[in-house]
């Protein structure tokens, strides 16, 4: 069960002219356990849509064929289960049991049966709760698990899983793989999308690599494939193993202190914290889910009004109005002087283009006409969106989107650059040349301070890490 | 931040009523009362509402932080009616500027506010007395609505408090950016319209992420549904439509009596 055929397979969204996947030959067989690998763009989530059954025939134009055990993926799709990035929005109902449930009641499986097999498919993935857990109540992974519970409930020949812990901290990630390795049954096969490659190779025994203009580039065993395609596998920004980035660590002392905090703190979501920001150093605050760190970023943004202790900005960054805490700052001061990039980059867009969403700070700080020009032109060069200028913010990519909320925060030169999760799920390209202008920004003598999950991140650039426990 | 969960305790009587029961109940409740304008009425049935309210479980505290919204509508209409109403009759009870209250007029406010209160609270009691979830399954399984829209706004629904954590999220994002609104209404204004903006295509592009999420597990493709949690229209649901219908006709029965009844029509 669940042996997938595709002969000069291609899907083309209507109303766009580049074909999102196309000319994919391939035959896996049921209980294989396949990576499917490519750089952003070539089409991975498009393929498993359309094994899942997930794309109309109306929604698009179709090339070739595409079947699962002899079945067209749209009749079949009982032999399927997929799993997607975002927890929030796979997850239907208010009570755990209740989610796992949906599926099989959508199936018409006798009521009889749904409950030993809800118990069943929540035991396999680990799930450590009871059935009246309410799903609002689980963290990222948690809620994941129970998605896959929700998936696997369903008893699919053929399992799909989109970048399931794209949106989960590390520990969360390592709950559904093992989740993932504990619950698959030997004859199931199995189809993962995922660019952090070590993490997923203990699940797969075989790479499929999809070429960004068409067709398969390379197919075969990790060791075979990597071997002859991953360097340019790398180039492209997948994340292949035993390939080391190299750190970028200040090469001079830090500078004046531009920021301090003194028991700041946002009861109950952030304990009492004291710290110093410096110029030309990177600081890293690291830490559990929970701990506080993404509310530490907003307080010392200038976002969030602290309810114990003090933010305070020296002269260095804040000239004569030092005395003000920066949440009381005029939103254009904060701006010239306090970058803030938020974990989401969509909720930072404000408007239609690219240029004009870099163009704003600028224009906000009141710059000359000319002056804006010249930095957003730098900026979209220096992020390679220069092609992308007249693009709506709200139709780029993951990685696009970031590199554009980075750029934005930095549009209007503040001295201080607060960042959450900069490096969240992105490919390896992105993710280098994030570091690069974080260590640029860093040695021409800006603060940096850096909410992160990534270790790999925290190694390559930071020059001091704080670590914060749960309150 | 609006709380839709259930507080009453479920073992309460009528609170381990069938929610589509309850439902109909109320909405019985609250039309037959909607035929008067008479404060005598909407009175007695606050009176039978609020002595119910230990069979479903409900202390009387938590009923009034529930209903609160209320409190503010009576306030409005008894301002209103004070400050507007074209007829002034009655006795002159104070009488500042262009308020002149009477005492008519403040019958009429007094009435407004019963029959407000009388119609409203059935709905508060079901609500605060009824699981999301339970009030979906009942109604696809015992009022034949279509699971389609039952379980789709049950999970729409459930992504509603996020949208007062995005919309923070939103606003700081953008004073972040250099975007405020400072003194001025007009720029106040179209912040304000920006960001809802905002709000509005990330939550489609959550419902549509949803939806697909849905599809994928088998939603609405056509097959015969099944129930997991099988709720149940016995003979006492039926007895508590029949009493609702019961009461509220007997609160304007007395109203009759009375001779104060004032039909709505006529």
């Amino acid at each position: 069960m669940g042996a997938v055929t595709l002969r000069g397979f291609g899907w083309r969204h209507a109303g766009r002219r580049a074909w999102a996947v196309r000319g994919v030959d391939l035959r896996v067989e049921a209980g294989e356990r396949v990576l499917l690998l490519g750089p952003s763009g070539a089409g991975k989530s498009t393929l498993l849509a359309a094994l899942a059954g997930l794309l109309p025939e109306d929604s698009g134009e179709q090339e070739g064929t595409v079947e699962i055990d002899g079945l067209d993926p749209r009749k079949g799709q009982e032999r399927v289960g997929i799993v997607f990035q975002d927890p929030q929005t796979q997850l239907v109902m208010a009570r755990s049991g209740d989610d796992v449930a949906f599926g099989l009641e959508n199936r018409g499986t006798p009521a009889g049966e749904i409950w030993p097999r809800v118990d069943e498919a929540l035991t396999r993935v680990g799930f450590p709760y009871p059935r009246d857990r309410p799903t609002a109540a689980l963290s990222g992974g948690e809620q994941q698990r129970l998605a896959l519970a929700g998936v696997l409930a369903l008893r699919p020949g053929l399992l799909l899983l989109d970048e399931p812990t794209a949106n989960l901290d590390p520990t969360g990630a390592a709950l559904i793989r093992a989740a993932v390795a504990g619950a698959l049954d030997a004859d199931t096969t199995l189809i993962l999308v995922e660019h952090r490659v070590a993490e997923a190779l203990s699940l797969v025994d075989r790479v499929v690599v999809l070429e960004p203009g068409g067709g398969v580039r390379a197919d075969g065993t990790p060791e075979a494939v990597f071997g002859t395609h991953g360097d340019a596998l790398a180039d492209e920004g997948v994340w292949v193993p035993g390939r080391p980035v190299p750190p970028r660590h200040a090469t001079t002392p830090p500078g004046d202190v531009l920021l301090t905090a003194d028991r700041l703190g946002l009861p109950p979501r952030l304990a009492a914290v004291d710290l110093a920001v410096r110029a030309g150093e990177a600081l890293a605050v690291v830490g559990p889910n929970g701990a506080g760190k993404s509310t530490l970023a907003l307080l010392l943004g200038g976002l969030l009004k602290p309810r114990t202790g003090r933010v305070a900005a020296t002269t260095a960054l804040a000239g004569g109005d030092e005395r003000t805490p920066p949440h009381r700052w005029r939103a254009p001061a904060l701006a010239r002087r306090i970058g803030s990039v938020f974990q989401n980059p969509e909720h930072q867009f404000v408007t239609n283009t690219v240029f004009d969403e870099l163009a704003l700070g600028p224009r906000r700080t009141s710059q000359p006409e000319a002056a804006v020009r010249s930095t957003v032109d730098a900026l979209l060069s220096r992020l390679r969106l220069t092609k992308l200028a007249a693009a709506n913010p709200y139709t780029l990519s993951g990685g696009e989107a970031r590199r554009l909320s980075v750029a934005t925060a930095l549009a209007t030169a503040p001295r201080l650059l607060v960042c959450d999760e900069p490096t969240f799920g992105q490919d390896r390209r992105t993710w280098l040349e994030l570091v690069d202008l974080f260590a640029e920004l860093r040695d021409a003598g800006h603060g940096l301070v850096a909410v992160t999950h990534d270790p790999e991140f925290v190694a390559a650039l930071a020059d001091r890490r704080l670590t914060l426990e749960r309150p | 931040m609006i709380n839709f969960e259930p507080v009453a305790a479920p073992e309460a009587p009528l609170a381990r009523r069938n929610p589509v029961a309850k439902l109909a109940a109320a909405l019985v409740f609250s039309f037959i009362l909607i035929a008067t304008l008479d404060p005598v009425a909407p009175a007695i049935a606050i009176a039978v509402e609020l002595a119910l309210l230990p069979l479903f479980g409900v202390r009387l505290r938590v009923l009034a932080r529930r209903a609160w919204p209320l409190l503010v509508g009576a306030v409005g209409v008894v301002v209103t009616l004070v400050l507007f109403a074209a007829e002034r009759s009655g006795r002159v009870l104070v009488e500042a500027g262009p308020a002149v209250v009477t005492s008519g007029v403040l019958l009429t406010a007094l009435g407004l506010v019963l029959r407000m209160f009388a119609v409203a609270l059935p709905g508060v009691i079901v609500f605060a007395t009824t699981d999301p979830t339970d009030l979906a399954d009942a109604l696809i399984q015992n009022a034949k609505a279509p699971a389609r829209f039952a379980i789709g706004a049950l999970a729409a629904f459930r992504l509603v408090p996020l949208l007062g954590q995005e919309w923070q999220m939103i606003s700081m994002a953008r004073r972040a950016r250099g975007v405020e609104a400072g003194r001025n209404p007009l720029a106040k204004l179209r912040l304000f319209v920006s960001t809802a903006f905002a709000l509005l295509v990330g939550a489609i592009r959550r419902g549509t992420r949803l939806a697909v999420a849905m599809d994928a597990r088998g939603f609405d493709a056509g097959i015969p549904r099944t129930v997991a949690r099988r709720q149940r229209f016995v003979a006492a649901d039926g007895l508590l439509i029949a009493g609702a219908a019961v009461l509220a006709g007997a609160a304007l029965t007395v109203s009759v009596l009375l001779g104060t009844f004032r039909p709505l029509i006529g």
